[in-house]
């Protein structure tokens, strides 16, 4: 294959990447909590998706709406379950309460739906510009990536809600005392990083198989993105999304693909170490 | 650091619940409650280490499973490749991770909260794609040993049990060592570190010395046990080596017991694994026990973060001198 065909393979994943880290990016950055169980969330968008379009025959792009609703319900009731109650505690308890809803998920998961892969049988046809063929679901999960990013930065900057988000972001209590029910604010905020996930699920479903323990490695992913588009930059994580799907297009074709991970978390902890603000910046 | 602190009750009382947990399946001579045991021990050893770091020094280290892979793999490659016996190799594992520790003490310790967990996840992920691909060690298909190296200790029904005498030393040795660095100026150092690092360091804490001894005495042990480990299971992959889950599983162990105390982990490893084969053999709970156990974990999160030593030093303060 042509090394533009992988470019263009990975730089259109890269956008979904994108908005699977900017849920974890967005939650991390407004209130200050690593969501672990970001992994089984994106793995449910996924069967959320697969028995929307399987059973009931909804076509995966209305599909994802639906998945995004759902979403954004479950990450509010998760807030308010597990996480209200140590939101102010040190991070050990937040990381450790939302691994904990990884483990319920992933467990209900497994007894539901077992570990057998899945796959959503749906194609857009494909075209072919050159050397690049172009997989018609990639390049709308690609759009829609584009679609929701701008749909986010709208409600960020543009409404009053967003306006709430942002300035609880900067500061909850000044922003408890300027009137704003900083508790549902939170809750909402955790549902949009968790409506985010869900729906980058969903997205990756209609090209990839998966199983209930896929949502794993696309969490791994959504923190090297993280790191580097910058904690709490939506716009970064869409570049870091960018950047990570670039690198796993062009290394396989100088290295075996077995080398992608390794290249990958040596550049997380660097990036870590050297600019723990991203290579963009944090938002702040 | 004077004998008279090695009088505590406390520590002995841990230490004679350990040793007696211990003697148990040598009184009874049941292979199938030595394995049970052993896995308790084991975790006992890994969550004491890990409650050094964590709860003495409050860095939260979600990889530290790596010293545990890392230990195992220069041990069993030494065992395997070079011809080395077991002892040498146990040694040389734990200088393994010991190093390592102490290389990335230097870089990562620097951050601070979710930033080093993270850090730590990155490395122990790193380490796993890495050692997949490093031919010396196997690749992908790992190490396997020969049936015959057990001859050299008696057979491989006197090797398991040798391993097991071992792992019932080093968990009493890691708990004595938590007591000891807990009650001594060292210990009082980190246990500062945990409560405000900058202030630690006016106080005159060499704090990045300070937090990478700790991590250094934290990696060691694990990556003894991960010789042992590995030399009982006979091969070692590198997803068995670095598993996370594991990691977080050692995680959930202290927090259970109650972090930063010396009876907790070994309290909370031994709740931890009875608790996972009571689920696991029960018709009812077979099939999620996944989701018990999160759901457990939720709940002494939310309403007893201090874990079940904390809450009963809170709680019946006359009792602290017997729960260091």
């Amino acid at each position: 294959m042509d090394i533009l065909a992988f470019l263009t393979d990975g730089l259109l994943i890269g956008f979904v990447y994108g908005i699977a880290a900017m849920g974890l990016t967005l939650i991390w950055g407004v209130m200050n909590v690593i969501n672990l169980s970001h992994g089984s969330i994106i793995a449910l968008g996924m069967f959320a998706l697969y028995f929307l379009f399987v059973s009931l025959g909804i076509n995966p792009y209305i599909g994802v709406v639906i998945v995004a609703v759902l979403g954004l319900l479950l990450g509010m009731i998760i807030y308010a379950v597990a996480i209200h109650r140590v939101i102010n505690a040190p991070h050990l308890s937040t990381l450790l309460a939302t691994f904990a809803v990884n483990m319920i998920i992933i467990g209900l998961g497994t007894t539901a739906f077992s570990t057998s892969p899945r796959n959503v049988d749906f194609s857009l046809g494909s075209a072919t510009v050159g050397p690049v063929t172009l997989l018609g679901t990639r390049v709308v999960a690609a759009l829609a990536s584009v679609l929701i990013t701008a749909a986010l930065y709208f409600f960020l900057y543009r409404t009053t809600l967003g306006k709430y988000v942002r300035a609880v972001t900067d500061n909850r209590a000044a922003a408890e005392l300027m009137g704003i029910p900083s508790a549902r604010v939170l809750a909402l905020s955790f549902g949009l990083g968790t409506m985010l996930a869900a729906v980058a699920g969903g997205l990756i479903a209609t090209f990839f198989p998966f199983t209930i323990l896929s949502g794993g490695t696309y969490e791994l992913k959504s923190f090297v993105i993280c790191v580097l588009g910058g904690v709490g930059n939506p716009l970064g994580a869409l570049f870091g999304g960018l950047i990570l799907g670039t690198f796993e297009g062009i290394i396989p074709y100088f290295l075996p693909t077995s080398w992608v991970p390794v290249i990958e978390f040596i550049l997380f902890v660097v990036i870590l170490l050297v600019r723990p603000t991203g290579l963009l910046g944090a938002k702040k | 650091m004077s004998l008279t602190k090695l009088r505590n009750p406390g520590l002995w009382i841990t230490v004679i619940a350990v040793l007696l947990l211990g003697l148990w399946p040598i009184v009874t001579q049941r292979a199938s409650t030595r394995e049970e045991i052993f896995t308790v021990l084991l975790s006992v050893v890994l969550a004491s280490s890990l409650n050094i770091l964590l709860g003495y020094t409050g860095y939260v280290s979600f990889g530290h499973i790596v010293f545990f892979g890392l230990g195992g793999y220069v041990g069993l490659y030494l065992i395997i490749v070079q011809g080395w016996s077991l002892w040498p190799a146990m040694a040389a594992g734990g200088l393994a991770a010991g190093l390592l520790a102490l290389l990335l003490g230097q870089a990562i310790l620097r951050l601070r909260g979710s930033y080093f967990a993270l850090a730590t996840i990155g490395i122990n992920e790193a380490m796993r794609a890495f050692i997949n691909n490093f031919e010396p060690f196997g690749g992908p298909t790992g190490l396997s040993l020969n049936f015959q190296t057990y001859n050299a200790y008696g057979g491989a029904a006197n090797a398991l049990w040798l391993i097991y005498y071992i792992v019932l030393i080093l968990a009493l040795f890691n708990i004595v060592l938590s007591y000891v660095v807990k009650t001594s100026k060292f210990g009082l150092g980190l246990m500062a570190i945990r409560e405000d690092e900058d202030a630690a360091e006016v106080m005159g804490v060499i704090t990045p010395r300070s937090k990478t001894w700790a991590y250094v005495l934290s990696a060691i042990l694990p990556g003894v046990v991960g010789v042992l480990f590995f030399f009982k299971n006979g091969n070692i992959e590198p997803p068995q080596a670095f598993r996370l889950h594991m990691s977080i599983e050692l995680l959930v162990m202290v927090m259970l017991g109650g972090f930063g105390t010396v009876f907790g982990p070994a309290l909370g490893a031994v709740g931890y694994q009875r608790l996972r084969g009571l689920l696991l053999t029960s018709d009812l709970f077979k099939n999620i026990q996944l989701a018990v156990a999160g759901l457990l974990l939720l709940l002494i999160i939310l309403f007893i973060p201090a874990g079940a030593v904390g809450w009963i030093r809170r709680r019946f303060p006359i009792l602290r001198r017997y729960l260091p």
